[in-house]
């Protein structure tokens, strides 16, 4: 049977100890009349031989893309260590570490992970990580609003932030009725548009959301913002790319004071894209805010021997032990894929992530140079990028992502699904993945696509 | 040692690293950072060894017998592992077009579709990325259905007293009040107490079964129709989906909506805390607030349902549609299951369960509830034990840890004193299991004998007995150097 151990003359014993004639009877306090079919829609078992040569399958069935999608999931090389290392069984299989003494493993690392992040986000305190970035935000958006000293139940949110990330906020705090207010960005240049701003001032919100880089891959004046919000008694929270932290300002150094909450997706750190899971949410804070904040927090201390060691910690905060009164209903983390992020982290260093950060920008100015060479094909947005930006190409993007997928390219991200009126644009990326004759190949590609549909424009009666 | 005291100036993981690229100067310096961020600077060995020490600080299943109950610690297959991680799969851009996924979508259905059989449920969506999340998906799914019902009198959610912590957050987070009932002397929701609460307020109740106590609710039809009756939805908790894989359905029962948590009954790995998988499985007439996305076929095509196709979706829960990994790790192990593999979890947990409640109560401890069957776990309550010798349940626990077990779960479920919840799973043998017994008939002996012993327990860890106390007062989150 697969995964149980038991012989037959093991379960007449165990069924003899217990005084039971049958598994059947152990059954016997479930009404007779709920027990259920023979679950026919489930397929039969099959061993491991033939399941992996099914997943093979499925697997080369999707095949391999050169890829300059970002959006929100980056592809960078993630050193062989990393999930060699994540994989073996004493990280892989442990539960959460409540028992400290047997997890020490574990508890170390997060407090290594934590003060990494810290240092990265320039801030003073790191939880253990969340589900992801956009539901690090909702918890970030919930956070402030409990520490709101003006008591104000709304937040400031940027039309140039990931759409997906507004809508899992929204999904997750309309329910306590906060409201979201979108500010919009300036077309020109791609970011907040701060004259929009001004009608917000003199009225209590609870915060102001800052991300950087913006979801069109524009930077934000960090510094105007963080400190507009605080001018107007909110706080300030911080949406950022850790591995672009690297090489811009950290969020605890933006304006006079620096952003209160700082939350992304650490996705970038060691983690596969993988159709878009797991990753793991990041949080960090300033001191003032830490017995706010939600999910698992790990504190050094000492044991009976004084010897130095590590807990789970502020323990108060959680749903275990505060029920309905918790500062979430989180019980987890991302583990292991904090563990990923750390190794990550401990291997490249602050050079190699500038490197990576580096690399990235390089590669990125490089494909949009080559692409805005091809007649037709602009910048949408004027203002500073760092590994993404937008590109219009004058003719529906969605129509010409497929014809670059036909030849094995994925050119980027179809704004026109989030952003009306934006139908020909493309938000790419070329990470430090990329190499001059891939991004060769993309011009070459582009530039033979909408040379043959200026030639001969594609039916408008075809779908 | 931190592996930021292993840090030496310049050196370098060069390998790993990208050649130096120019350097940004198209950037205003305002953007930039002035001071590199201090993380380690190591080679790849001081890494690797370091995290292959610490890792080596652990206890788990892959190396220790791990009978925490309410986590369903099983045996996490090694195949479900290097399975999801085949190269195509992790290399999947979350945007990139469905025809470029055909392979991994089409795990995704098969995996929607097995779970719909086995809860008996109409809808499933593989959105929640935790069982707590899938907690919120539910209670959202019930708000938003009396909200599109123009019943906007619902405030309040039902939560028996035994339940995890996470129900009654939740219920918070959805912007509910928590209506608290007792549990009665046989571990059952006391009916009455039901009774007594439910009416035009009611927007729901949240029930796990079997409780946390171990127990089957016996009585769990007619807690769903008095619920039902007035006016409000049953959630079903399916934290303990494991005690009753493939024998019975909370669809089948009448429940509106179920959560499971993948990294139990499913098998994929705790990863020292995360990541999960809560999937929830819907009644027909909570199938269109589901969380998106979820994987729709049409004609053998298979792709994410999005906001255009569900308008009345509660809405995201994550940016790129879940925790895709481990979904995959589930269907694998699902997929060597079978439909002849479900009941035997069930099967082989509760002989497991009943077994060791068994043998433990015949080594003399006191069972929570002797008269009841252990489901796929049991509680043990060591009152007696501590008012004689002063001996805590936590200090019993810290000594199992001595003798190379895992502690089971302390000081939960709340209702019963000193308790020990323990869940054995299916996939360990009668042989760990007596290893067990021996273990906790030794602590007892040393609790009588030299009480001490096991008070300053545990003794032979990577660390003695740590100072909560100290950690919660005097706040050290974050290595600073000396």
């Amino acid at each position: 049977m697969p995964f149980i151990p038991h012989t037959q003359e093991d379960v007449a014993a165990m069924l003899q100890s217990i005084g039971a004639r049958s598994i059947e009877d152990l059954f016997d306090e479930i009404p007779a009349d709920l027990k259920c079919g023979g679950l026919e829609a489930i397929p039969a078992g099959e061993p491991e031989m033939t399941v992996t040569r099914l997943m093979y399958e499925r697997a080369a069935q999707d095949g391999f893309y050169l890829n300059f999608i970002g959006a929100g999931a980056y592809e960078h090389h993630i050193p062989a260590a990393v999930w060699q290392i994540v994989t073996r069984g004493e990280f892989y299989s442990a539960y959460t570490p409540y028992q400290a003494e047997a997890s020490q493993g574990t508890l170390q690392l997060i407090y290594e992970y934590q003060t990494m992040m810290t240092r990265l986000t320039g801030l003073d305190v790191s939880n253990a990580s969340l589900y992801d970035g956009a539901s690090g935000l909702a918890e970030a958006v919930l956070m402030a609003v409990r520490a709101a000293k003006n008591g104000a139940r709304r937040v400031l949110v940027p039309g140039s932030l990931h759409p997906r990330y507004r809508a899992v906020a929204q999904a997750v705090v309309k329910n306590q009725n906060i409201e979201l207010v979108e500010i919009p960005f300036d077309p020109a240049s791609g970011t907040t548009l701060l004259d929009a701003l001004k009608s917000y001032e003199g009225q209590p919100s609870a915060a102001l959301v800052i991300p950087q880089p913006n979801f069109f891959g524009a930077l934000e004046a960090v510094d105007l913002l963080t400190d507009w919000a605080h001018a107007n008694g909110m706080l300030a929270i911080a949406v950022v790319n850790p591995m672009s932290l690297a090489l811009l300002k950290a969020p605890g150094q933006w304006g006079g004071q620096g952003a209160d909450i700082c939350v992304g997706d650490g996705q970038p750190l060691g983690v596969p894209m993988a159709s878009g899971g797991p990753y793991f949410g990041f949080m960090t804070c300033k001191q003032v805010l830490a017995r706010q904040m939600p999910g698992r927090i790990v504190g050094r201390t000492v044991d009976r021997d004084g010897k130095s060691g590590f807990v789970l910690t502020l323990q108060a905060r959680e749903q275990h032990i505060r029920r309905a009164k918790a500062t979430s209903n989180i019980c987890s983390n991302q583990g292991l894929l904090v563990t990923a992020a750390t190794i990550h982290m401990a291997l490249l260093g602050a050079e190699g992530l500038k490197r990576v950060a580096l690399a990235s920008h390089a590669n990125t100015k490089a494909l949009i140079e080559k692409l805005c060479a091809i007649p037709g094909v602009t910048r949408a947005f004027k203002a500073p990028f760092f590994h993404e930006a937008v590109l219009r190409v004058g003719s529906e993007s969605g129509e010409v992502l497929r014809a670059l997928r036909a030849q094995g390219i994925l050119g980027g991200y179809a704004l026109g699904r989030d952003f009306p009126g934006m139908e020909d644009a493309i938000l790419l990326c070329a990470t430090e993945t990329k190499t001059g004759s891939d991004l060769d190949r993309y011009a070459q590609q582009l530039e033979r696509i909408l040379s043959r549909r200026r030639e001969a424009p594609p039916c408008a009666y075809k779908s | 040692m931190l592996i930021f005291e292993h840090s030496h100036a310049g050196r370098r993981a060069q390998a790993q690293a990208p050649q130096q690229a120019a350097a940004a100067d198209d950037l205003p310096a305002e953007f930039l950072r002035q001071q590199a961020p201090g993380l380690p600077e190591t080679s790849e060995l001081d890494v690797v060894r370091h995290y292959t020490r610490l890792s080596q600080k652990n206890f788990s299943i892959d190396t220790q017998f791990y009978p925490l109950g309410s986590c369903t610690m099983k045996y996490n297959p090694r195949a479900c592992n290097s399975l999801a991680m085949l190269p195509q799969f992790l290399s999947r851009h979350p945007l990139a077009d469905a025809d470029t996924g055909q392979g991994f979508l089409a795990s995704m259905h098969d995996l929607q579709e097995m779970l719909k059989e086995v809860t008996g449920m109409a809808g499933v969506s593989l959105a929640p990325m935790a069982g707590a999340q899938g907690e919120f998906a539910g209670v959202a799914m019930i708000r938003a259905y009396h909200e599109a019902r123009g019943d906007h009198e619902r405030s309040e959610i039902i939560v028996p007293d035994a339940a995890h912590g996470t129900n009654p957050a939740t219920a918070t987070m959805c912007g509910y009040t928590v209506r608290e009932i007792p549990t009665d002397r046989q571990g059952n929701v006391d009916l009455e107490a039901l009774k007594a609460v439910v009416g035009p307020k009611t927007a729901g109740l949240m029930l796990t079964n079997p409780s946390t106590l171990g127990v089957f609710e016996k009585t769990i039809v007619a807690i769903q129709k008095i619920v039902h009756e007035a006016g409000g939805l049953t959630y079903y908790d399916g934290a303990n989906l494991n005690a009753i894989l493939g024998r019975v359905r909370p669809g089948d029962m009448g429940f509106d909506v179920i959560h499971m948590n993948l990294h139990k009954t499913f098998s994929t790995p705790h990863g020292g805390g995360g990541p999960g998988a809560g999937p929830v499985g819907v009644s027909e007439r909570l199938k269109p607030f589901m969380p998106i996305p979820y994987v729709v076929e049409d004609k053998g095509f298979h792709r994410w349902a999005e906001e255009a196709d569900c308008p009345q979706s509660i809405g995201r829960m994550s940016a790129f549609g879940g925790n895709m990994g481990v979904l995959m790790r589930a269907y694998i192990y699902a997929r060597m299951l079978g439909r002849e593999g479900m009941h035997r979890v069930a099967d082989y947990a509760a002989l497991n369960a009943n077994y060791l409640a068994a043998e433990l109560s015949k080594a003399g401890f006191e069972l929570a509830f002797p008269e009841r069957r252990a489901s796929h776990e049991f509680i043990v309550t060591l009152k007696k034990l501590k008012d004689e010798t002063g001996v805590s349940a936590m200090d019993f626990a810290k000594r199992l840890l001595d003798y190379g077990y895992h502690a089971p779960t302390t000081y939960f479920p709340l209702l019963v004193p000193e308790c020990l919840l323990i869940e054995p799973t299916e996939t360990e043998s009668k042989q760990t299991l007596d290893g067990f017994v021996a273990a906790m008939k030794a602590v007892k002996q040393e609790a009588e004998a030299d009480a001490e012993l096991v008070k300053s327990a545990p003794h032979t860890l990577p660390a003695k007995r740590l100072d909560d106390v100290k950690a919660a007062r005097e706040l050290d989150l974050a290595w600073k150097p000396a």
